[in-house]
């Protein structure tokens, strides 16, 4: 099982004696993703196998990775509109450098950088100009995307020999595949919750969400941990470009348009407050295969239209949205 | 002034801080002396705050030297200062509620194991801070899951943490209950005792008189002295403080007639059973005419949620209400206001006045909301409107074009005030309408209370403050445990058989 390891030392590391109430939306989160197994399972025939949940994860990869770095922008109160462009700009940046025959070593920290860049641009926007999170980012959305036609309007094919090497290992166990794009994912889930929680930048990400001006007087690094929030989610853009780039096998200036909605779907579906300050990247990644899963189903089922998906996605995110709404109305 | 041995470890000495045209502070010299508690006394607006916020960073002084520990400083805000051992304690808890209590303490001077946070040991160190407090709570559970006397006294507990020589404490009693305030002065003083220098704001007299060893006073932003508090009767500092007369406090005194109720013979507003679950008990009350009805009772006893219930704010689940013998349903706040009832509430910033806002266009808002919007108010009449409610509420500055935030917390009270007042209201329901502010506008405003019930208003009014209670109404409903426990006569009741009625002894 390729989730369990995290989760597990999350419980033996946060949760002492009782069930904190903070962790009751991503347990929601977690009771839908099982219904819908169970349902899916008890619905179709070798829907559990695993090769159908190791598709779940090679598909979602990018958008794993995505959700982990929107993560740590909505947790300080923010928002990044821009992460579907900047994958798009990290894919056709990829294909556009390989193709005129630059090594992979090169061009993979190229097309990462490129989303560094924009993410500290946006950070700097946000906290230095005090421009709203929405507008800075859905600049940079606009900047981003127009960049990828800039560069390149066309789809380009990869084929540079190592590159699509990298992209085509699979490590398989029993009927378990997982392609280096889930590794890679795995990994940044793991670093994000690592972050998040067992550093002072992650701790004064959740700061600045319960209350930016109550972390500023505390004495803690805002102005940098509110730009770094940014860097992070625009790297991560970058990474889950480099992975999309890999998963396609091709660079092209229209992947990923609202993407940046999938990732804040999934997100919010994870059990992260667009308040700021709640919230577990672990919680995202449940969010990425809830969202997944619905796709796989409807595929499943065959003679609906895709489309619902996105009527399944809308259901859902608002039927989280009162949810959360409710629990933290009894807090009060 | 004895002079003390020990060497101030803050030496201000004429700090003047200007917010163009406003000179907030004027070549004021302050000293601060290890191991004492030293109150810092002056109305709103004498520059209390701009004091500490120069000290800590927030505000760079023009001119002036301070220096910490002999060391000429100049800090680059609160983080700095707390780094060379001042730390600061605001009236709002401004910690992170979402945070645990251990991060919360701990954050900034948290243990490392490997580069990142050891939980394990931060929540030992958290814990062993916390039994420093007196306070037995778990430090992992959440900051928000606390009351804010925890969470006040958990704020203090994080200045204490790192090396804190100088420990400024901004009004930490104005929300806490008397069996708080005793916890927060005994753990004051054993930080005195240890050597701490604490720097204290409160507007309570009595505590600054109970707790404080030595005092500043400022006002209109200059340097009236240092006392040491044994050697300055509270009568002398509240004329140091107000530099005016006694004559507006002592008019305040006697405000109240306590003349017979008048014989009105429907009340204005009558509630019978009225109620909301996880708020307040169903209870009974009766509103005339020309009378002042004062709720008194502990924070958390009710108050506010009654207030509530009576002015739509909160929606009942049972009970009847009768507006003038109708029987009618007050749903919103909108409703109340279409019956001539206003509610001020006891949060003045978030739910009353709009800081971004003039004085001008918060004392028409309720009254244009009234009329809708479909008819604006004419400009002259908002002018001569405004400009009357300035002048006999006595605003300032008086100038309608003032945006709010720079008001002082009295004067942003009074344009609440004047904001209901234009909708000419049936009944005023004031939650703490004085709460933050300084003796000088507390006595306005209850003067001014008095006032409008002389006119024929029916006037609802809470306050922490018994002795207020007491002394502007004419009945007093008191409130324990979320439940109306008595309604007794405000002339005949004294301080003593409240006091036993809010504890759960007398009876009415």
């Amino acid at each position: 099982m390729t989730t369990s390891a995290p989760a597990r030392a999350s419980r033996a590391l946060k949760i002492p004696t009782r069930l904190d109430r903070r962790y009751l939306p991503v347990l929601g989160t977690f009771v839908v993703l099982a219904l819908m197994l169970i349902l899916g399972g008890s619905r179709y025939e070798n829907f559990l196998s695993p090769a159908v949940v190791s598709n779940l994860f090679i598909n979602n990869a990018h958008l794993i990775v995505l959700a982990v770095g929107m993560t740590f922008v909505i947790l300080t109160g923010g928002i990044d509109l821009s992460v579907g462009s900047v994958l798009a700009l990290s894919t056709v940046v990829t294909a556009t450098l390989l193709q005129a025959g630059l090594p992979p070593a090169v061009v993979i920290p190229l097309a990462v950088g490129a989303g560094t860049v924009i993410g500290l641009a946006h950070g700097v926007m946000v906290h230095y100009f005090q421009v709203q999170p929405f507008v800075a980012t859905l600049a940079g959305m606009f900047f981003a995307r127009g960049l990828c036609f800039v560069i390149a309007p066309e789809s380009i094919a990869i084929d540079n020999a190592s590159f699509v090497g990298l992209a085509s290992w699979v490590q398989i166990f029993g009927g378990w595949r997982m392609s280096s794009g889930v590794l890679i994912a795995l990994v940044v889930v793991g670093a994000g919750f690592l972050v998040l929680h067992f550093t002072r930048f992650g701790r004064t990400v959740y700061a600045i969400g319960g209350g930016e001006q109550s972390a500023l007087l505390m004495g803690l690094p805002v102005a940098r941990t509110k730009v770094l929030a940014y860097v992070v989610s625009g790297t991560c853009a970058g990474l889950g470009g480099l992975l999309f780039a890999m998963y396609s096998r091709s660079g092209y200036s229209l992947t990923g348009v609202a993407m940046e909605l999938d990732a804040i779907a999934a997100v919010v579906i994870g059990g992260t407050l667009l308040t700021g300050g709640t919230g577990f990247v672990l919680g995202s990644v449940l969010g990425v295969l809830v969202l997944g899963l619905i796709q796989t189903i409807i595929t499943f089922e065959g003679t609906l239209s895709s489309w619902w998906t996105k009527i399944v996605i809308g259901v859902l995110l608002l039927i989280f949205v009162v949810l959360q709404r409710a629990l933290s109305l009894r807090k009060t | 002034m004895t002079q003390q041995t020990a060497p101030a470890v803050v030496e201000m000495t004429g700090i003047s801080v200007e917010f163009p045209p406003v000179r907030a502070l004027d070549g004021v010299d302050f000293r601060l002396r290890p191991g004492e508690i030293h109150a810092l006394m002056g109305e709103n607006g004498a520059g209390k705050s701009t004091l500490i916020k120069a000290l800590t960073g927030i505000h760079s002084p023009t001119a002036g030297t301070i220096l910490v520990d002999g060391v000429e400083r100049r800090f680059t805000g609160p983080a700095d200062a707390r780094a060379h051992g001042v730390s600061t304690v605001y009236q709002e808890v401004n910690l992170c509620e979402n945070l645990t209590v251990a991060e919360n303490i701990m954050l900034g001077a948290e243990p490392r194991l490997l580069g990142g946070l050891h939980w394990p040991a931060m929540r030992r160190q958290a814990a062993s801070h916390l039994e420093r407090m007196g306070l037995s709570i778990d430090p992992s559970s959440s900051l928000g899951s606390h009351s804010l006397a925890v969470q006040q006294l958990v704020a203090i507990c994080r200045a204490t943490v790192s090396d804190c020589k100088v420990l400024i404490l901004d009004e930490p009693t104005s929300s806490l209950d008397t069996d708080e305030v005793a916890h927060l002065f005994t753990v004051m003083r054993a930080l005195r005792d240890d050597g701490v220098a604490i720097l204290f704001v409160s507007h309570f007299l009595d505590q600054i008189y109970e707790v404080s060893d030595r005092m500043t006073v400022l006002r209109n932003g200059a340097l009236v002295g240092e006392y040491a508090t044994a050697d300055l009767p509270a009568a002398e500092l509240v004329q140091h403080m107000i530099g005016r007369s006694m004559e507006v406090l002592e008019a305040a005194e006697e405000v109240v007639e306590h003349a017979e109720r008048p014989a009105a013979a429907t009340p204005l507003l009558q509630v019978v059973g009225l109620g909301r679950k996880g708020s307040v008990q169903p209870f009974d009350l009766d509103l005339y005419e020309g009378e002042v009805v004062g709720l008194a009772g502990l924070l958390g006893s009710g108050r506010t949620e009654l207030a509530r219930l009576l002015t739509g704010a909160d929606r009942a689940d049972v009970g009847q209400t009768r507006v003038s013998g109708q029987t009618t349903r007050l749903r919103t706040p909108r409703a109340a206001m279409g019956h001539g009832i206003a509610y001020t509430s006891e949060d003045r910033k978030g739910e009353g006045v709009v800081d971004g806002l003039t004085v001008r266009e918060n004392i028409v808002l309720a009254l244009q909301a009234r009329r809708g919007w479909m008819r604006p108010l004419p400009r002259k009449q908002v002018d001569e409107l405004v400009a009357s409610y300035i002048q006999q509420l006595g605003i300032r500055p008086a100038d309608p074009e003032a945006l709010l935030r720079n008001l002082s917390g009295g004067n942003q009270q009074k344009v609440l005030l004047a904001r209901w007042l234009a909708t000419a209201p049936q009944l005023l329901v004031l939650d703490e309408p004085t709460r933050g502010i300084d003796v000088g506008a507390k006595a306005e405003i209850q003067k001014l209370v008095a006032d409008l019930a002389a006119e024929g208003m029916s006037v609802v009014f809470i306050s922490a403050e018994l002795e207020e209670v007491l002394r502007i109404s004419h009945r007093i409903a008191v409130m324990r445990d979320r439940r109306k426990v008595a309604e007794i006569d405000g002339g005949r009741a004294t301080m003593d058989q409240v006091v036993d009625l809010i504890a759960g002894g007398g009876t009415a």
